[in-house]
């Protein structure tokens, strides 16, 4: 295996949980919602992953209980920011600080041991393919669902009747109500998707990534996905290229570190969070014409009767 | 029959005053749930916690020194929130005042310098604290960048920078290879308060933050813009207020006293640079802040209070086997119970039907 494969196998493992966790991001600010808590539900589901992976024997049934921890983690801060119409961004970083702290609780428990890491697909002949075999026909199943999961978001968010309604509920939330559409059911919806994506995410790095948990495994890779949706102009597409960006990044900065280029390797760690906040700057200059950001985002609404 | 939220006339005094004592008891029920789910018994876990770190005097000092920083950088934090400016990065801001000032204790050590050293490394400290603050702040009134953000990933930065110095350049030579430097200068140490005891001169700056604090909030045409500007920008735009230039204000007091309150730490209770001086204060900070209601008095005793889970937790992990993860479940529950009682203060609920009206047309 030439290194050149070796590197893009790499970036697309580094860069799916960030395009899992911002896909479901962008549904949940599409519908006018800031989610901040990313970080605490992917942990959250990394921790849940990897036991359920540990205890079942199973990847797949280690990455729905990432998936269900994401969503009960979500649950918990619609309640708030959409029962009880506390400020979002306070309720997010409240996600965040209670699932670093249950992550640790719940995967005391699994820290030290490994699983078995999710399988890669093997087509006999195609994978077998030089270069392209592998990148394309040899993958963790992860990675493709990931990319069906932004193509999905893609079509249901410009191409369903439901997606634009979703849509309106976050550019206008107050005309979505007089219309008479459930701005906070579909926005509920909307917050459960992104928890079970985010835990999804959280789970994969146990599950593929590195096959064994350590606590604040994630690293800030949540924070990371919320800039993306920012990068992404909250557009699945650009979220792609943002996301595969930033795996690229993460990846060079490991293999230069490997390679001892004499730059300290704090530094080149340093390099994807002092990226995000270059992208950022060089982004929200660019659009000085308009936000392109949903106009009702991180708004509270409560209905009046 | 249906439970909605509507809003109050106006926000009851009531509830205000109330609501962080509400918040607290139900964190305490809650726990008890935890411990029973840990298969503790909840009673005697409770009294590890919150009583048995009252009833001796070293505990009691190990509050005022764990406050003294979570205090301190709540209520800079505080400003920036009634502005309605968005600083999560404390943690950050507060590593990088812990490393601007032992840099001059680095460089001093062993030398005969007097007894400048202390009080220049506090300023060092809170300037660079400040300067840090002020990256996102820029970002933000210049170009629009979500401060959330670039806070947030300047604390990996300078968790990184710390780490990458006590590695590196500033490793002590007979450290046998630990990632630390070297013990500091007394010069360099801020100084007890009682002989032999923990306390130090950093509580006492903190109070005199809480005080200041208090007078610019209540006292000033200042604290009076941050308020107006955070709870009614349109006001604010009317009265002429420069609301960037309130984000930029607040940011940099806010990363002051978190640089001002990382050096105390490391020159004070901790005494080296090492990686982990801070356990999450910058964030814990940002519950102080909530729990106090963005008042400074109320951060003084918010602050007490969650330095006290600090030292209740250590003690439950030593006597009860309670892993220390619980103190941080414990602040995240706490933290949305009082945004959640917050609430109650703007909104109440109330029993609607929802069963099917004959439609009248006339409306």
């Amino acid at each position: 295996m030439g290194l050149i494969e070796a590197i893009i196998l790499s970036v697309l493992a580094a860069s799916t949980p960030l395009l899992l966790a911002a896909t479901g991001e962008l549904v949940t600010e599409r519908s006018g919602v800031l989610n901040l808590g990313v970080e605490g539900m992917m942990i959250v589901g990394a921790a849940c992953g990897f036991g359920g992976a540990w205890l079942s024997g199973s990847i797949i049934v280690g990455a729905l209980c990432g998936m269900v921890a994401g969503i009960l983690m979500s649950l918990i801060f619609a309640l708030m920011a959409l029962g009880l119409a506390v400020n979002q961004v306070a309720t997010g970083l409240a996600l965040t600080i209670l699932g670093i702290g249950l992550s640790g609780l719940i995967g005391a428990g699994f820290v030290g041991e490994r699983i078995t890491p999710a399988p890669h697909l093997h087509i006999p002949g195609l994978s077998d393919i030089p270069l392209a075999g592998r990148i394309l026909f040899g993958e963790d199943g992860f990675i493709y669902l990931s990319i069906a999961l932004v193509v999905g978001v893609w079509w249901f968010l410009y191409r369903t009747r439901a997606g634009l309604i979703l849509r309106a509920c976050g550019d206008n939330h107050i005309s979505a109500h007089a219309l008479g559409y459930p701005v906070l059911r579909i926005r509920l919806y909307a917050v459960m998707f992104g928890g079970a994506c985010a835990g999804l995410a959280g789970a994969y790095l146990p599950l593929a990534y590195t096959p064994f948990f350590i606590p604040g495994m994630t690293a800030g890779r949540g924070w990371i996905a919320l800039a993306l949706t920012v990068f992404a102009s909250w557009r699945p597409a650009r979220l792609v290229v943002g996301a595969y960006l930033f795996g690229a990044v993460t990846i060079l900065q490991l293999h230069a570190q490997g390679a001892g280029i004499g730059i300290p390797s704090q530094f080149m760690s340093s390099l994807p969070y002092l990226a995000t906040i270059i992208v950022l700057v060089l982004l929200s200059r660019a659009r000085t014409g308009g936000s392109t950001a949903p106009a009702a985002l991180g708004t509270v609404f409560v209905p009046d009767r | 029959m249906q439970l909605v939220l509507e809003k109050r006339a106006e926000r009851s005094t009531t509830i205000a005053l109330i609501s962080p004592l509400i918040a607290i008891g139900l964190t305490i029920l809650t726990l008890c749930i935890v411990f029973t789910v840990l298969g503790k018994n909840p009673i005697a876990a409770l009294a590890v916690y919150f009583i048995d770190p009252l009833t001796d005097g070293y505990s009691l000092q190990e509050i005022a020194v764990k406050a003294t920083p979570l205090v301190m950088i709540a209520i800079g934090l505080s400003l920036c929130y009634l502005a309605n400016a968005w600083n999560i990065g404390a943690e950050g801001q507060f590593l990088i005042g812990a490393v601007a000032g032992s840099w001059l204790a680095v460089k001093t050590q062993g030398t005969d310098a007097g007894h400048w050293v202390l009080p220049a490394m506090l300023v060092l400290g809170a300037v660079a604290g400040a300067l840090y603050a002020l990256i996102p702040a820029i970002c933000k009134v210049r170009f629009g960048a979500s401060e959330i953000l670039t806070s947030l990933m300047l604390v990996y930065v300078a968790d990184l920078l710390l780490d990458y110095l006590v590695r590196g350049p500033w490793r002590d030579p007979q450290g046998f290879n630990f990632p630390t430097t070297a013990e500091f200068d007394p010069v360099a140490t801020v100084p007890t308060l009682i002989e032999g005891g923990r306390l130090h001169l950093g509580s006492i700056i903190a109070l005199l933050v809480v005080a200041a604090g208090a007078v610019l909030l209540g006292r000033t045409i200042k604290g009076f813009e941050i308020r107006v500007v955070g709870a009614a920008p349109r006001a604010a735009r009317f009265g002429g207020f420069n609301a960037n230039q309130l984000v930029l204000l607040t940011f940099a007091i806010s990363g002051a006293l978190a640089g001002l309150a990382g050096i105390i730490e490391v020159a004070g209770p901790v005494g080296h640079l090492q990686p982990g001086v801070s356990p999450g204060y910058g964030f814990t900070a940002i519950i102080v802040a909530f729990l106090g209601r963005l008042n400074p008095i109320g951060i003084l005793i918010a602050g007490l209070f969650l330095a006290l889970t600090f030292i209740g937790g250590e003690q439950a992990q030593i006597a009860m086997k309670i892993p220390l993860d619980v103190t941080k479940v414990f602040q995240g529950i706490l933290l949305f119970y009082v945004l959640a009682c917050d609430s109650l203060i703007l909104y109440r609920f109330r029993l609607i039907s929802t069963s099917p009206k004959v439609q009248s047309g006339a409306h």
